[in-house]
């Protein structure tokens, strides 16, 4: 178990806290998310080539457009707000999921069009 | 490391900002036409004004490439009159809205806006097939659809007889074509910069409008636009009622503050309609398209209860159920054409049971209520979920691939609506969750003529600006104010910009970058918020409208007074707030004017004059009145620039 030596004094905002996340791996800290995000919810950086900084999360529209525009596929995230996820049923089985479920159905890949 | 708290747990010595801080160093930029707003109607302006040789400049607060209400997609055309399958002509869609009063055109504005667009928003549609926007079935996916006209290929929503609305193959990415276009074209752009106020010729309130004043919301930058003509192409006034960081599902386009309105008002334009804010749901409900539904681009969905029982839809006429999913997309004995959401009932669409609450108490249908789209033929529920789902604004990305990554599938998967009180479930998207009477959202626009031109010489209005809020609206008068703005800028000269309105306003601009302390922007957004809330609600007398102006006034001169910034992105949070005071002002002045009235055809209008407000009139359907032409095709002919 990893433990922190230090503590901080941070605000504690409302949430969304955490609508896009970044895999730090797959991010080239090219910026293209922040620069096609209208509400200025990323910020690049300090550092070159680190992933964008989440610096107003509560900004955010959720038009998904970071994600979209990224250049490479799985960079990063778009989470929905854990109040604003809704969920579904299978409707042979009548099983209920929902986003953010422990062990989710595997990925429908199917694009909307074509 | 994503979020700024991990950020400063590692590394707490350095927050700087990351942008260069440039507060007050000016920028000057001369065109003949400035567009304000870079969403579907000022691309659509400025592309048409460049094509007429203007010299043009777009600003905008987001990125324009993904900028506006559709920069995120949109999934179906409106009023495409003019499309070869359509069985409606412009002159007959108006006929119809008429019959309705003459004041309601749904979201395409007012008589001369709702005209242009069922003229042009079918060439708008043409405009941006061009550009590479897929548009038609060509993969011929859907072939032996209902919906589908095989020559054209095109497909239609809501009204599969008269086929004036287009279902659009790709419009997820409508927004990076039109940036490429704009771009192409030589057009200046000036991403992430805010217009914070108009100027006019000798910086007088009513006279022409020579330019705008901006800031950068990266570096705070001060920029003066000089131009001939101005096209005001903004947002309109949304989040005037409720703000909160937590009622996410509520939210409108975040940007969508209504600057436009509110520079517009204060240099002296005539507005119209600003105390028609429409009942907002607005609060506890859940990303739009999120959660299952009938209605909007779900029209028409099979709904069904917890137990698998069907939600039968019924006839807007007759009550009469009718039995299959094709007779919900016919029209009815005598109707004309069917158009969708809020529009009058005279051409409206079928709908699930209207007294559906009252059956849900009685345990008819247990509650929670599923979208059946596995129930639906497969072209129908691609239709919704593919289409249209997966087109429209903030869904391509936002929902469909949200959605689908986290393993829903729409073949086999039922999307639940959200658990309301029963008398919540009338026609409206259940997604906006339950409706609190006391929260609005905001309407009106500016007062213009056949030229799209405001009172104010040289400065045009198109989309939301003209009152209304639909994409084929804001691409049709964004077409035509570009050209119509071009025309103008051709007969005048360079205008000189009175430098004492620059000082002002750079003082007012930079004001709360200048303060330690005080109030925060969001704390003073939501103050205002609930002063909407509290004055301007459901209930309203002259007494509440006057305390509300009072308040307004009181908090301009203390909160406001105080309000904060500590970098460029709060600055221009902060002047929002400020631009919420003067919207406020403008919604409260109306509803008093609207009561003091006795005449309710026709609509109310206030503009500044010396500083003071001025209420006016304008008679039912003015725009067919002198010094106009009587009817809509002369003055369309007359004034088109076609």
């Amino acid at each position: 178990m990893t433990m922190y030596n230090k503590a901080y004094m941070v605000p504690n905002p409302m949430m969304p806290n955490e609508n896009v996340t970044f895999n730090a791996e797959l991010c080239t800290g090219c910026n293209t998310c922040v620069d096609n995000c209208r509400s200025g919810v990323l910020v690049p950086n300090p550092e070159k080539g680190k992933p964008p900084i989440v610096l107003y999360p509560d900004e955010c529209w959720f038009c998904g457009c970071c994600v979209g525009d990224c250049p490479v596929p799985g960079a990063n995230k778009l989470n929905h707000p854990m109040n604003q996820r809704m969920g579904w049923k299978r409707k042979d089985t009548g099983k209920h999921y929902r986003i953010g479920m422990k062990n989710p159905p595997p990925p429908n890949t199917r694009p909307p069009v074509g | 490391m994503t979020t700024w708290y991990e950020y400063v747990q590692k590394d707490a010595s350095n927050l700087e900002w990351p942008y260069p801080i440039r507060y007050g160093e000016e920028n000057a930029i001369t065109s003949d036409v400035l567009v304000i707003g870079g969403g579907v109607a000022g691309c659509h302006a400025a592309i048409n004004a460049v094509k007429r040789g203007a010299k043009v400049v777009v600003i905008d607060k987001g990125p324009v490439r993904r900028s506006g209400c559709s920069g995120a997609g949109v999934d179906h055309w409106h009023a495409a009159c003019t499309n070869p399958c359509s069985k409606v002509t412009p002159e007959a869609m108006l006929a119809e809205y008429e019959k309705d009063g003459g004041n309601s055109y749904g979201e395409l504005g007012n008589g001369i806006t709702c005209y242009i667009t069922c003229q042009e928003g079918y060439d708008a549609l043409l405009d941006v097939e061009k550009m590479g926007v897929p548009v038609r079935d060509l993969n011929d996916e859907f072939v032996g659809a209902e919906f589908r006209d095989n020559k054209t290929k095109y497909m239609f929503a809501y009204d599969y007889e008269s086929k004036h609305i287009i279902r659009i193959a790709g419009g997820g990415n409508i927004k990076p074509a039109m940036y490429q276009e704009v771009k192409q074209l030589g057009v200046g752009i000036y991403d992430f910069v805010m217009a914070t106020s108009l100027l006019t010729e000798g910086g007088k309130q009513g006279a022409r409008v020579v330019g705008a004043t901006g800031l950068n919301l990266r570096t705070g930058e001060f920029y003066i636009f000089k131009a001939k003509a101005t096209i005001l192409a903004a947002g309109g006034g949304g989040g005037l009622w409720t703000f909160s960081t937590e009622l996410k599902g509520s939210s409108g386009e975040p940007n969508m503050t209504g600057d436009g309105t509110a520079m517009a008002f204060l240099a002296g334009a005539e507005c119209t309609m600003q105390e028609g804010g429409r009942g907002s749901a607005g609060g506890l409900g859940y990303f739009p398209h999120s959660a299952g539904n009938a209605h909007n681009s779900w029209y028409a969905c099979n709904i069904v209860d917890a137990n698998g029982k069907e939600v039968p839809w019924i006839d807007r006429k007759d009550g009469k159920v009718l039995k299959t999913l094709s007779e919900r997309y016919r029209l009815a004995p005598g109707e004309f054409f069917i158009h969708s959401g809020g529009s009058p009932y005279l051409h409206r669409e079928p709908s699930i049971i209207t007294d559906l609450p009252e059956r849900i108490q009685n345990g008819e249908y247990v509650l929670p209520l599923y979208a059946d789209l596995p129930g639906m033929p497969k072209h129908e529920r691609r239709a919704i979920y593919g289409l249209q789902v997966g087109n429209e604004g903030c869904t391509r990305y936002g929902i469909y691939d949200v959605f689908t990554k986290a393993g829903f599938n729409p073949d086999i998967d039922m999307p639940q609506t959200p658990v309301m009180p029963a008398d919540q479930y009338v026609y409206t998207p259940w997604w906006m969750g339950m409706a609190v009477r006391q929260w609005q959202s905001g309407g009106g626009g500016l007062v213009f003529d056949w030229d799209l031109m405001s009172n104010l010489d040289g400065l045009y209005v198109a989309g939301m600006q003209g009152a209304g809020g639909d994409h084929s609206m804001a691409a049709a008068t964004g077409r035509y104010a570009g050209r119509k703005a071009a025309e103008y800028a051709r007969t005048v000269g360079m205008p000189v910009i009175e430098k004492k309105q620059l000082e002002a306003e750079k003082v007012r601009v930079y004001a709360p970058a200048q303060r330690n302390g005080g109030m925060g922007w969001k704390e003073l957004k939501a103050g205002l918020c609930k002063v909407m809330q509290d004055y301007c609600g459901e209930y309203k007398s002259e007494g509440t409208l006057k305390m509300g102006l009072d308040w307004l006034k009181s908090i301009s001169e203390s909160e406001a007074a105080s309000v904060y910034a500590r970098n460029p992105h709060e600055l221009a949070r902060a002047l929002e707030c400020l631009t919420h005071i003067t919207l406020g002002e403008m919604v409260f002045h109306a509803a008093l004017a609207r009561m003091a009235g006795d005449s309710p055809a026709g609509s109310k209008t206030i503009m500044l004059e010396k500083g003071k407000v001025r209420a006016g009139e304008r008679p039912a359907r003015w725009w067919l009145k002198p010094p106009y032409a009587s009817t809509y095709g002369e003055n369309y002919k007359k004034h088109c620039g076609i």
